[in-house]
């Protein structure tokens, strides 16, 4: 019996010949993400005496940028200490920094058939590029850099087998939403995406439902390597990279096949993501929104930002909606501005903030009040998610979320009656 | 290794109890030994007030869902001594165990036990019962290398032994 790729990067990384389902591994990472939070957190951080590798180990500040509060700016004073320290060979500090996967991808720190660590739950947005990324928590992260193992669970594998393309209006994260509702959770099973429909799929696409596979309650959820991740990394990597191919003879826990033109825009109602969307089709219900939100490492590529301005072009946000937009990272925002779109944006009424995590996580940069309404491209609509537990978090693409802040009501954006 | 059982009043909650149910955002700006006075806070606001230590968490389907925030100490911090749910979110179990509070799937719990009732878990066997009614489960045993990694009180005492890290906690200044 052949193996996933899943389980061949987990068994190169321990050492193994073969790893199966039912194991836990103990790993090698080839590379750790230290962000911000985390040394933000009092009590969760403990300074490290040593650091496994310094070329592998990389600092990236995102999830409060530049510092709302002094803690948060304490935190980061500590990551430049450390970096220092140790020697750390990349540090992407306030000017370079943006959300660590976003940040991640474009620097090829996500490498093809690599095991990247990091502390924060969407780390599986690397799976977009072919690497291995499980959400890990901060003690995973603290011994994976210091003594440089990490474990993990070997779990069964679905995987997804496209076909077909997409249909006008419709985005990578709507593919994300109809798994989502058809198929429900994937806890303790990691998934595979792959098929003859992968080349429809564009890199940005795939890094979207990457990043949101965490919301399924995915372990690892990782992409099949093609030529279009090859021309997205051309460029970016530092060294070769070998891309995990899972065996013919893989033993999946279920195969399941997904015709892309099936898949219609949805809308995600407050609370929870599996089996709790809408395909808007079906969605007669008229909502009042007061915010909507375009970033977050689902949805702050430039692919995204490009959906978004070429939706509110020559047009405004509707009277009394926040419209907030935050680029992933420094290049993407970079390049928003030489394209135009954030004079777009702008000039409809948006705000384009800093790139950050931000509103993501009701942090800082778009915080809701109680009763507020808030459609989201971002990953994740918890109760209390963006701000008050009184306010409610609706799911949506982009072009939902962009078409929604001009009416000032949930739209779908393919009825979206300005559009030429 | 030490035995792995524990005995406590059950909290039971239902399915999809999330990361920010666990430990909203606004706890990261509290001192550690406050953080644990807004778990539960959303949906069981008198949680935090009523629970004693060595209490037992028992939930439904897709427990702990959500971030990588550190709500085994958040839990832990509260009293909580052990969790069972219907499944618990990957990322949750291994939050839980490197923070050394032991956590086990076990289909069928939510039937098993009601709020309130006495719950008496042991992680090396499996076996689950409940004290008030006499009832029991048998689930899978944890893994052995989680539960030398609860048993050894979590990552941080392992790093700190071999010499990986400072003793105390890193707190960054809020003044």
């Amino acid at each position: 019996m052949g193996m996933t790729a899943i389980e061949k990067i987990l068994a190169r990384t321990s050492g193994k010949d073969v790893v199966r389902p039912g194991e836990v591994a103990v790993c090698k990472p080839d590379i750790v993400l230290h962000i911000d939070l985390p040394m933000a957190i009092e009590g969760a951080w403990y300074k490290p005496k040593k650091i496994f590798d310094t070329d592998r180990v990389v600092m990236i500040f995102d999830h409060a940028v530049p510092s709302p509060t002094i803690k948060d700016a304490s935190a980061m004073a500590e990551g430049r200490r450390m970096a220092k320290e140790f020697g750390l060979k990349r540090v992407f500090d306030v000017g370079h920094h943006g959300i660590a996967h976003v940040v991640a991808a474009e620097n090829g720190l996500a490498r093809p058939g690599e095991l990247l660590v990091c502390a924060d739950s969407h780390t599986c947005a690397s799976g977009g590029l072919n690497c291995a990324g499980r959400g890990a928590g901060i003690p995973d992260t603290l011994q994976a850099m210091t003594k440089g193992i990490v474990w993990y669970p070997v779990t069964p594998t679905i995987r997804y087998e496209f076909k077909g393309k997409m249909n006008p209006m419709v985005c990578g994260k709507d593919v994300f939403f109809h798994i989502a509702q058809t198929w429900g959770g994937h806890g303790n099973t990691s998934i595979e995406y792959g098929g003859p429909g992968l080349q429809a799929l564009t890199v940005a696409d795939r890094r979207t439902i990457a990043t949101m596979s965490a919301e399924v309650g995915a372990e690892f959820a990782l992409f099949d390597y093609d030529e279009l991740t090859a021309e997205y990394l051309k460029g970016r990597l530092d060294r070769p990279a070998t891309p995990a191919y899972a065996d013919k003879d893989a033993d999946y826990l279920d195969v399941r096949t997904l015709d892309l033109g099936d898949v219609e825009p949805y809308v995600v109602l407050p609370d929870a993501i599996p089996k709790n969307g809408r395909r808007f089709s079906e969605f007669k219900e008229s909502v009042r929104i007061d915010q909507a939100f375009i970033g977050s490492c689902a949805n702050g590529l430039i692919e995204d930002l490009r959906v978004a301005a070429a939706i509110v072009r020559g047009r405004k946000v509707a009277a009394g909606v926040r419209f907030i937009v935050t680029p992933g990272s420094q290049a993407v925002y970079l390049q928003a501005v030489r394209e135009g779109l954030v004079e777009t944006l702008v000039e409809a009424g948006a705000v384009v903030t800093n790139s950050t995590c931000g509103a993501c996580l009701g942090y800082h940069m778009g915080v809701l009040a109680p009763g507020e309404i808030c459609i989201t491209a971002s990953p994740r609509n918890f109760k209390g998610r963006m701000g008050s537990s009184d306010a409610q978090v609706y799911l949506g693409s982009p072009a939902t979320v962009a078409a929604s802040a001009l009416a000032g009501v949930i739209t779908d954006p393919r009825t979206d009656p300005g559009r030429a | 290794m030490s035995t792995l059982v524990f005995t406590g009043r059950v909290w039971k909650f239902g399915d999809l109890i999330n990361t920010d149910l666990i430990m909203p955002s606004k706890a990261f700006r509290l001192p550690k030994k406050e953080q644990h006075t807004l778990c539960f806070e959303a949906v069981r606001p008198e949680f935090a007030r009523e629970v004693k230590p060595g209490d037992i968490i028992v939930a439904g389907e897709n427990f702990g869902m959500g971030s990588s925030r550190p709500i085994g100490e958040v839990m832990r911090g509260a009293g909580i001594a052990a969790v069972i749910a219907e499944s618990i979110n990957g990322l949750a179990m291994r939050t839980c165990v490197n923070s050394s509070l032991p956590a086990i799937n076990c289909l069928g719990v939510s039937a098993l036990f009601e709020d309130g009732d006495t719950g008496r878990v042991d992680f090396l066997s499996g076996k689950i019962d409940n004290l008030t009614s006499g009832k029991s489960l048998q689930t899978h045993p944890m893994a052995p290398l989680l539960a030398e990694i609860v048993a050894a009180g979590g990552v941080v005492p392992m790093l700190l032994k071999d010499g990986y890290i400072h003793a105390e906690p890193f707190i960054a200044s809020s003044s």
